[in-house]
C-alpha cells in the first residue's frame, strides 16, 4: 500500500518542492558535465568519460521504472511489458541512427542499412521511410509505443481485464515481440538488432562531448517526466486512478470512466518508457530484440518495488540503485547476480514494503522534525561515480 | 401484480421492472421480476437470502446484466443497455453491502470524487477545486457528521462512520434514485436509529430504495415494503400487512 500521507497532500508545488527539484537537477545536470569537463582527469573528482554513458543509462533506466510507477503505484496496474515500449522507443531511434550512417557502412550502399544488403534487401522497407529525419523520428518515438498500448489498452481494460491476467498478457505481449523482432524478415536486424552507429544530429555518437550531451538530454528528460508523472498523481485524475485501484467498482458507480482513466495514464506511460528508450540506445550503442524479453519488464517492477511503489521518487532511486548493484555484481562475482536479484524482491516485499522511500520516511520520523516531504533524491548517479 | 393493501393517489413511475430474469449456471436469482417504484417514494425491501435482493440492484446499476426483460428509469431510459458509469450519470447511486469507500484518500477527498461535475478523465486531468465545491462538501460533512474528520484517511474511520461517508457520498451527488443494500448491517442499536433519521431526512427530496434484512429498521422508517422470495415479488404493502401475510410467514418460518 502506497503511503497516503505522501499521495493525498495538496499544495505539491510549493518552493519547497522547486527548490529540492532545482536542486537535484543542477546536481546532475551541471555537476556531472563539470566534473567530467571542468576539472583534471587526475583529480579524485573527476568523472571519468567512460562513466558518462553509464551513468546516462541508469538515468534512462529511471524515466523507464517513473513510467512503471506511475501506473503500478498509483492506478494498481502491474504491466510486465513496460520493456517493450522501452524497446519499441530504442527500435525507432536505432532506425534514425542506421540511416544516419549512409555510405559508411561496410557496404557502402547510401540508402540500405548493411544487415539489407547482406539479406539481399532489394529497397528499403516502407516503414522504415522518414527516419532519415530526426522531427519524424522523434514523432515515431512517441506515437509507436503509444499507439501500441493504447490498442492494446483498449481491448484489455474494455474487457475489464486486471490484476494478475493484466500481467500476464502484458508478459505474452513483450514475449510475442521478442519472437517477431527476432525473425530477420521483419526488417529490423533479426538477432543482431541495429547498431554500428556512426553519429546523431552531425555529431560523432563515440566522442566524450556527444556523450556528455546525451547524458545531459537524458537527465532533462528525467527532470520532465517527473514533473509529468508528479502533475497527473496529484491532479484530480490521480484520486480518481488512486480510487479505482483500491475500489474499482465502486468508481464505476460513482460516474467515472475507469476504462478511459487507465487507458490515458497506460498510454502516457509507454510514451515515456519509448522516451527513456529513445534516450537509451545512443548511449549504449545497439538495439536488439533482447530487450523484449519478459525477464527485462519484470526488473523494472523490482527496480520500483525496491524504491518504494508509489513514490515516484522511490521508483527512480530503486532503478538506479539495483543497476548500480548489477554493474558491480555482474563484475564481480557474475553467477550470483539473478540470486541477489531475487532476493532483493523478496526481502523488500516482505520487509520493507514502502521501499527505500519509506525506509527514509521511518527514519525520519524517530528523528524529531516538523514536515516530512518526500524529497526528489535522484541524486544517486552521483554515487555512481563514487562506486566507479 | 401482486395483491396490495392500500390504494394510494397514483405518482409517475421512476423506475419498473418489466419481466426481469437473470440466471447463474441454471439458478434463476430473479426469476421474471416485475416491480414498480413511484417517484419521491421511500420502499424497503426484504427476502430470505437468495430471494435475490442484492441481484436485483445489480441489474439496476449495470453491474449484472439480465437475460430477458426490461429495466425503465424515469419511463424511457433502458438501464440494462447501459453500463455503470452511464446509469450512475443518470442520478442513480448506490451503497453497498459492506462500506465501500475509498481508504487511501481523506474523507474530503471521497465526497470531492462523489460531487457533481465533469466525470471526463481530460477534465479531471486538469480539474482544479473551488471555493464552492468546497463548501458544498463541508455541508455534507456536517450533515454526516464527519466534519471533525475532514482531513483524515477514510480507512481510519469506524465502521459505522463509513456507512456514513458512503452515504454522504450518494447525498453530495444529487442522486434521484438511491439505492441502499444493507445500510445498517453490523452498526450498533444507536447507529442504527442515527441511519434511520438520516433516511428519512434524505427521503424527503429523492426516491430511495432501502434492502434490509432487520425488522426493527424496516418497521422505524414506515415505509411501503417489498418481500422478494426466489427472484419475484412475494407481496407488497405496508410492514403489518406484509408479516402478517400467510404466504411470508410460510417462506420466513417454513424453512
Amino acid at each position: 500500500m502506497a503511503d497516503p500521507t505522501e499521495i493525498t497532500t495538496r499544495g505539491a508545488w510549493g518552493p519547497g518542492f522547486w527548490a529540492k527539484f532545482v536542486a537535484t537537477g543542477l546536481l546532475l545536470a551541471v555537476v556531472v558535465p563539470v566534473l567530467n569537463l571542468g576539472i583534471s582527469p587526475n583529480s579524485f573528482a573527476a568523472v571519468p568519460d567512460y562513466i558518462v554513458p553509464l551513468l546516462g543509462k541508469y538515468v534512462c533506466y529511471a524515466i523507464l521504472a517513473l513510467s512503471l510507477d506511475l501506473i503500478w503505484g498509483y492506478a494498481g496496474i502491474l504491466s510486465l511489458g513496460q520493456g517493450a515500449f522501452f524497446a519499441l522507443g530504442g527500435y525507432c531511434m536505432g532506425m534514425y541512427l542506421m540511416r544516419q550512417i549512409g555510405t559508411r557502412g561496410v557496404y557502402q550502399n547510401p540508402i540500405l542499412p548493411d544487415f539489407m544488403v547482406f539479406l539481399q534487401y532489394k529497397e528499403l522497407p516502407w516503414f522504415w521511410y522518414g527516419f532519415d529525419h530526426f522531427t519524424w523520428t522523434l514523432l515515431m518515438i512517441v506515437l509507436v509505443p503509444g499507439a501500441l498500448a493504447f490498442i492494446f489498452g483498449w481491448l484489455a481494460f474494455r474487457s475489464r481485464v486486471s490484476g494478475v491476467y493484466l500481467s500476464i498478457i502484458t508478459q505474452a505481449m513483450t514475449y510475442a515481440l521478442l519472437l517477431a523482432f527476432f525473425r530477420n524478415d521483419m526488417g529490423f536486424g533479426g538477432n543482431n538488432g541495429l547498431t554500428d552507429y556512426k553519429d546523431i544530429l552531425g555529431w560523432d555518437v563515440h566522442s566524450p562531448a556527444t556523450r556528455l550531451g546525451l547524458y545531459v538530454a537524458s537527465v532533462l528528460g528525467l527532470g520532465a517526466a517527473y514533473l509529468i508523472c508528479r502533475y497527473v498523481t496529484r491532479s484530480k485524475l490521480g484520486r480518481v486512478l488512486l480510487a479505482l485501484r483500491d475500489a474499482e467498482s465502486r468508481v464505476r458507480f460513482l460516474g467515472y470512466s475507469v476504462t478511459n482513466a487507465k487507458l490515458l495514464v497506460f498510454t502516457l506511460s509507454a510514451v515515456l518508457a519509448g522516451i527513456a528508450g529513445a534516450l537509451y540506445v545512443p548511449q549504449v550503442g545497439i538495439i536488439n530484440p533482447s530487450e523484449f524479453s519478459p525477464g527485462n519488464s519484470i526488473e523494472v517492477a523490482i527496480w520500483v518495488s525496491v524504491g518504494g511503489r508509489g513514490t515516484l521518487v522511490g521508483a527512480a532511486i530503486g532503478a538506479v540503485l539495483v543497476n548500480l548493484g548489477k554493474t558491480w555484481l555482474t563484475g564481480a562475482f557474475p553467477e550470483s547476480w539473478l540470486f541477489v536479484l531475487g532476493a532483493l524482491f523478496v526481502v523488500t516485499t516482505l520487509i520493507f514494503p514502502r521501499g527505500v522511500v519509506g525506509l527514509v520516511h521511518q527514519l525520519r520520523w524517530l528523528r524529531p522534525r516538523g514536515e516530512s516531504a518526500p524529497t526528489p533524491v535522484e541524486d544517486k548517479p552521483i554515487a555512481a561515480e563514487e562506486q566507479a | 401484480m401482486t395483491e396490495t393493501a392500500d390504494a394510494r393517489p397514483a405518482r409517475d413511475v421512476l423506475l419498473y421492472f418489466n419481466g426481469v430474469t437473470v440466471s447463474f449456471d441454471g439458478f434463476k436469482a430473479l426469476n421474471d421480476l416485475s416491480l414498480v417504484v413511484e417517484d419521491g417514494e421511500l420502499r424497503t425491501i426484504i427476502g430470505p437470502n437468495g430471494a435475490g435482493k442484492t441481484t436485483m440492484m445489480d441489474v439496476v446499476t449495470g453491474k449484472t446484466r439480465p437475460d430477458t426483460g426490461q429495466v425503465y428509469f424515469r419511463g424511457s431510459e433502458d438501464l440494462t443497455k447501459l453500463d455503470e458509469a452511464a446509469i450512475a450519470n443518470l442520478g442513480i447511486g448506490r451503497k453497498f453491502q459492506r462500506p465501500t469507500v475509498f481508504e487511501n484518500l481523506t474523507v474530503f477527498d471521497n465526497l470531492d470524487l462523489a460531487l457533481a461535475g465533469s466525470r471526463s478523465t481530460w477534465r479531471t486531468l486538469f480539474a482544479r477545486s473551488d471555493a464552492a465545491r468546497r463548501e458544498k462538501i463541508d455541508m455534507t460533512l456536517s450533515r454526516i457528521g464527519l466534519l471533525a474528520q475532514s482531513g483524515s484517511l477514510a480507512g481510519a474511520l469506524s465502521h459505522g462512520q463509513k456507512q456514513w461517508l458512503e452515504i454522504g457520498m450518494l447525498l453530495i451527488h444529487d442522486r434521484q434514485l438511491l439505492l441502499l443494500d444493507e445500510p445498517v448491517a453490523g452498526l450498533t442499536d444507536r447507529e442504527t436509529e442515527e441511519t434511520a433519521a438520516l433516511i428519512l431526512d434524505l427521503a424527503r427530496d429523492r426516491t430511495i430504495v432501502v434492502v434490509e434484512h432487520d425488522m426493527a429498521f424496516v418497521r422505524s422508517l414506515g415505509a411501503r415494503v417489498t418481500v422478494l422470495h426466489e427472484g419475484s415479488v412475494l407481496a407488497e404493502g405496508s410492514i403489518d400487512y406484509v408479516q402478517n401475510h400467510p404466504r411470508v410467514i410460510e417462506v420466513y418460518l417454513g424453512r
